[in-house]
């Protein structure tokens, strides 16, 4: 009963005057309602926040990580000058190092969303580079040295009023029900959020964009979020759009606002 | 670029105890899984032996399967070490490739 | 000549004595035994790896073990344990298709610890047997190992 007012409430609050920061305030409570043991910060945990058995053998592999060897490669490439003897950090802020938190971000200038990968590619492209395969390992051990350097700073995604649309878009994504199954993100990430689906505890969404790129158990590597929605498309028999796509984007987009306030916590490990 | 070592070694002193952890890169091939798209089994891949050396002194010896993860990691912890002391983990596999690393105590 | 035929005998039983105590002071596991690591359901493996060898079951050998591994890929394992002299450390997976998962000689200056990340392939337990000199002791803990939901 408390669920069914909760989640009217939420409901209504988006079909009401929701904005943005209503949107947030109105997940977030009802987060908080669902799991009061549980603290803002541990969010950025994900599943483990929700299980101690499965966080302590968590916390066991992660004092020592299987990803270091690529994270290593990561800086090597990262640190690598390009032919023409500019570099990686010459296309950033700060060179580089501690702005990875600063992704996903509206240009307003380009009226277009600019994520950390996109970035990486605009860079390269600029520097007469061909642009790197958005799944490719390259490119995710990149992105987790670049993540590793902001670990532990918080997100703080920005929503000037161009932006609004495609946040707007971003959000319709993640409650629009697809697929065969006729799941929403919302579906498993809000209804069931803590849940088990068969063996797996569903992770919240708050918190869903701290922690990549994630080295995967199953896959033995490092994978980044783009292809963890194209994973989670294919379970639930929907439309896979493409890593990097503009769907995509919005939806990063939006799931970063969402985590505002969540410290970076990636590379890190997932089942 | 000069072969980088698949060895990563860290170590813990503490006065009645020295943890000493190692993580190495390989794959740990079981030759049971098939290559995505030629579907041919991928050849087993894995490490056979691994020394763990205290100053020169074979202190552990361990022989392994495929069924150790890939990505191998160890941990040990010695009664007695001191600083400066080295530390040489060495790995041999089953197609004959090794490594071996040396870290000092600090 | 009877001192000299003592301090030969002497000589010899000191010399003996060394030898033994050298060959029995270093545990080595020699070469790597193919047929140790092969496809054997866990009753073979365990009767072929020890031999005519009594497994006393003891509680003073403690795994930490998640109660259920998230992924079978990577299981980590903590094995530590309060009984003396322990010289090498079997541990094996009683489902697995090739069960030993790896053997573990542990030298005096070591303290009886050993950390691992090791596969299984279903729900089973765990077993670690301790060899102290001639005294085996075993332990075997039982792991949740499910299929996943939504891991894909």
């Amino acid at each position: 009963m408390k669920f069914l007012i909760l989640s009217l409430l939420v409901l209504s609050s988006f079909t009401a005057h929701s904005t943005p920061a209503g949107d947030s305030q109105a997940l977030r409570d009802f987060y908080q309602q669902q799991f009061p043991t549980i603290e803002f910060s541990e969010y950025a945990d994900g599943v483990y926040a929700f299980d101690a058995d499965s966080k302590a053998a968590w916390l066991d592999i992660k004092q020592f990580p299987p990803y270091e060897f690529s994270l290593e490669t990561g800086k090597i490439l990262f640190n690598r000058p390009f032919s023409n003897k500019s570099q990686y950090a010459d296309c950033f802020a700060n060179k580089g190092i501690a702005i990875a938190q600063l992704y996903p971000y509206w240009d307003e200038t380009k009226q277009s969303i600019i994520t950390l990968a996109s970035a990486i590619n605009d860079c390269r492209l600029k520097n007469k580079l061909p642009a790197l395969a958005y799944e490719s390992d390259e490119i995710t051990y990149l992105m987790a040295y670049m993540a590793d350097t902001s670990r532990g700073l918080f997100i703080n995604t920005r929503l000037p009023k161009s932006a609004l649309p495609a946040y707007e878009r971003g959000k319709a994504y993640f409650y629009q029900r697809r697929g065969q199954l006729n799941f929403s993100c919302a579906s498993c990430h809000v209804d069931n959020a803590g849940k088990f689906i068969r063996s797996e505890i569903l992770s919240p969404a708050l918190g869903h964009t701290t922690h990549w790129p994630a080295y995967r158990l199953k896959t033995g590597k490092l994978g980044s979020l783009h292809t963890r929605f194209k994973v989670c498309n294919r379970l639930i028999r929907a439309k896979v759009h493409e890593a990097q796509s503009t769907e995509l984007r919005e939806l990063e987009f939006f799931l970063s606002y969402l985590s505002n306030g969540l410290p970076m916590n990636g590379p890190s490990i997932r089942k | 670029m000069a072969n980088r070592s698949t060895i990563k070694i860290r170590s813990k002193h503490f006065p009645d105890y020295t943890l000493v952890r190692t993580l190495i890169a390989h794959t740990m091939e079981t030759g049971r899984n098939k290559n995505q798209d030629t579907k041919a089994l991928i050849p087993a891949h894995f490490i056979q032996t691994l020394t763990f050396k205290h100053n020169d002194k074979v202190v552990s010896e361990c022989h392994m399967g495929f069924g150790i993860s890939k990505n191998p990691f160890f941990s040990f912890k010695i009664k007695q070490a001191k600083l400066g002391d080295k530390i040489t983990i060495s790995w041999k596999d089953n197609l004959g490739f090794s490594d071996s690393k040396d870290h000092i105590i600090q | 000549m009877l001192t000299n035929r003592r301090q030969f005998i002497k000589k010899m039983l000191l010399t003996s004595l060394t030898m033994s105590s050298l060959a029995f002071s270093k545990i080595s596991l020699g070469k790597w035994i193919a047929y140790d690591f092969g496809y054997r359901p866990i009753d073979k493996s365990l009767s072929e790896l020890f031999p005519n060898k009594t497994l006393q079951k003891t509680s003073k050998i403690n795994l930490k073990l998640p109660r259920r591994a998230e992924n079978g890929n990577v299981v980590p394992i903590t094995i530590t344990s309060s009984i003396e002299n322990i010289d090498t450390v079997y541990v094996l997976s009683e489902k697995n298709p090739v069960p030993l998962i790896a053997k573990f000689t542990l030298d005096p200056s070591l303290e009886t610890y050993i950390g691992a990340r090791f596969k299984m392939k279903e729900t089973c337990d765990v077993i670690v047997v301790a060899k102290a000199g001639d005294n085996y002791y075993q332990i075997r803990k039982r792991v949740i190992v499910t299929l996943g939901g939504c891991g894909g």
